[in-house]
């Protein structure tokens, strides 16, 4: 039996008898992807347009209904933009800079992002996780088209698994029965409840918070701005201990009651009653229509060890933080961005199968980052003592007159990259006088290059990156090559390239991985210490 | 480094101590103690350095212990 656990927002690999389920014997596949939600297609993605051959199995059609997520920061369009598909994110989201914060009746201050000048993407957008999906899958549908080997099976249910040394068999229901495959890797991609994970009997530790939010994604015509607005202990009636509004694209709007512990699921789901909540919030005569709801609960908690042999985990099935900072599905696809190379290197058979544990430890790190954060944010907004009440509440009374208070106020760091500081990939940093946030382990920030940008010029393989001097040329190790790329001072119109890479150095070589994160740096060229920092950003160190 | 000051700093201590207490007049016990934070929250900020917050942390926990 396959029961539908969601509803469809859109129905995008219907199930299709696959020539496997007529096979004698389990087929076997170099990577199989469990679960079809934007960090599998994600995954997907990234090795299918490597030409690695991979398997995604999802027991759903599509995309599930209900926007989760709503906000995608810079480093995922940034991704996307590599894989192909960051442009009609950005022309279909919501572009927003400002943010309001409320306590009870009165506005304590107001914020811009402020985004810095010189880079493609923008701080955030705003974004259905439904249109994100299906621009992922539309994706892979166009590396279809041109022979990229990605298949996505719906309605394929893995019920059970083997893990042996050296591959994994999956036992899978379909609509016509089941069937077995085999793979050298499994993605496990299945979700903050992964099945996988039970199958397997791991552990996933962390904190729970006793706290349920109601979620309304309504649609009207209103005269709010494009702003988030923020509320501590909402003046409207029964809208609980916090209040989110904030506008996705198509005239919806994101609103988002904290509304305890102690409910009945039941009767606030039923439509009189958001409705009641709603009007209280809004005022009288706003009309509006319930596009979606529903309550959800959350913690904060991940895995031990994201890879267990030929397993490993990414996505919510590995990390799970509170929705506060928006760093689920962002760090996600940072957790794909991060495996999708490295396991192609080993299948391709250029790298050595440890490559695949420096994804853990640097995901790991960022996940704890991402759990630091939204406990914080959590813990200011929902203060769990009489104590922490007082001060929370003194830091916004003093935040409506003094600077100095408002960097305290928390609802909610927003998702920025994890620089991998500790990674035993990175090489020497030996460029005086740049900046620390180019040091190896960081993601590259984007910078005018040309009549385009830097990032496009970067990632999906090994860039040697010569600014202000000539990079030596391509630079092979071990079957691995660094592409030369050089920039001249014209190539940089505003300056921001040498300001985020040089700083006071007069010229500097990078080495940058494939997934744009800086490997290591110097003040010149020495072809021997490249590529011994190649061996080593490779596993080989 | 800087480190936290514990030999006396204020000129009149008898001036600042009265003038502390008189700010509490007149407020509830719930009153008093948001001033209390608030007031906690504006001289961190003055001080800022991170590691003489951290001893003022410390030396205003262990001057609470009763059992030394
Ligand atoms: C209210 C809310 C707001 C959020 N807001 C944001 C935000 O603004 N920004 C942000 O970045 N994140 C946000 N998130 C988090 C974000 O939604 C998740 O991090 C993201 O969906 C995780 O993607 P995933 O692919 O790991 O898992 P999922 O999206 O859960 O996908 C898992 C997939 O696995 C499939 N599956 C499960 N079991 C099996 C099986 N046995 N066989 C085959 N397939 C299976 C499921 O059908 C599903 O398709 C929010 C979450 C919530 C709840």
């Amino acid at each position: 039996m396959l029961d539908d656990r969601y509803d469809l927002a859109f129905r995008l690999y219907p199930y299709a008898r696959s020539p496997d389920q007529d096979a004698a014997a389990p087929v076997r596949h170099p990577v199989v992807v469990m679960g079809a939600g934007p960090i599998g297609i994600a995954t997907a993605l990234d090795l299918g347009l490597q030409g690695v051959p991979v398997v995604v199995l999802d027991d759903h059609e599509g995309v599930g209904q209900g926007s989760r997520a709503i906000c995608f920061a810079k480093r995922t369009l940034e991704i996307c933009a590599r894989w192909g598909c960051g442009q009609e994110m950005l022309d279909k989201g919501v572009v927003w800079n400002l943010g309001k914060v409320f306590h009870a009746d009165r506005k304590v201050f107001e914020f811009n992002l402020l985004p810095e000048a010189g880079h493609r993407y923008p701080a955030f957008i705003n974004l259905q996780q439904p249109h994100f999906e299906r621009f992922l899958v539309e994706r892979v549908r166009r590396a279809q088209d041109v022979g990229a080997p990605i298949e996505i099976r719906g309605r394929n249910r893995v019920d059970a698994v083997a893990v042996a040394d050296d591959h994994v068999t999956l036992d899978i229901t379909t609509p016509d029965g089941p069937y077995r495959i085999a793979a050298d890797w499994l993605i496990g991609c299945d979700g903050a409840s992964s099945p996988l994970r039970r199958m397997m009997g791991l552990d996933f530790e962390g904190r729970v918070f006793q706290d349920n939010f109601l979620i309304a994604d309504i649609r009207m015509e209103a005269e709010f701005p494009t702003e988030r607005w923020f509320w501590f202990e909402p003046p409207f009636r029964d809208a609980g201990a916090s209040c989110l509004l904030h506008r996705q694209p198509d005239g919806i709007w994101r609103v988002d009651f904290q509304i305890g512990w102690d409910i009945d699921r039941a009767a606030e789901l039923r439509e009189e009653n958001i409705r009641a909540r709603l009007d209280a919030m809004l005022g009288a005569g706003v009309g509006y229509e319930i596009v979606w709801s529903s309550i959800y609960t959350f913690q904060c908690r991940r895995m031990t060890r994201f890879r267990h042999g030929r397993v490993v985990f990414a996505g919510d099935a590995a990390h799970q933080v509170s929705p506060f900072g928006a760093r689920g599905a962002n760090s996600g696809i940072q957790d794909a961005d991060n495996l999708g190379w490295k396991l192609g290197l080993v299948l391709q058979g250029r790298a050595p199968e440890a490559l695949v544990d420096s994804y853990c430890t640097e995901r790991r790190h960022a996940a704890d980052e991402n759990i630091l954060n939204s406990t914080r944010a959590t813990d200011f907004i929902t203060p769990k003592s009489a104590t922490s009440h007082l001060f929370r509440n003194a830091v916004l009374d003093l935040a409506a007159h003094h600077a100095f208070a408002r960097p305290f106020v928390n609802s909610g760091r927003l998702s920025v990259p994890c620089a991998y500081d500790d990674t035993p990939l990175n090489g020497p940093d030996a460029l005086p006088g740049s900046p620390a946030r180019t040091r190896p382990g960081a993601p590259c920030p984007d910078a005018p290059l040309g009549a385009g940008f830097l990032l496009d010029r970067l990632g999906g393989r090994f860039v040697l990156l010569g600014i202000g001097t000539d990079a030596p040329g391509d630079i092979a190790s071990g079957g691995v090559m660094a592409e030369a790329l050089t920039v001249a001072a014209h190539d940089d119109p505003t300056g921001a390239l040498a300001e985020r890479y040089l700083g006071e150095a007069r010229r500097g070589v990078y080495l940058v991985r494939p997934d744009q994160h800086v490997a290591a740096r110097w003040d010149h060229v020495d072809t021997d210490a490249i590529r011994s920092a190649l061996d080593r950003a490779c596993g080989r160190g | 480094m800087a480190d936290l000051v514990t030999t006396p700093n204020i000129a009149d201590a008898d001036a600042f101590y009265a003038d502390l207490i008189a700010l509490h007049d007149g407020l509830t016990e719930e009153e008093s103690a948001a001033l209390n934070a608030r007031l906690i929250l504006v001289l961190a900020n003055h001080v800022g350095d991170a590691q003489v917050l951290r001893q003022a942390l410390d030396a205003a926990r262990a001057a609470g212990r009763r059992d030394g």
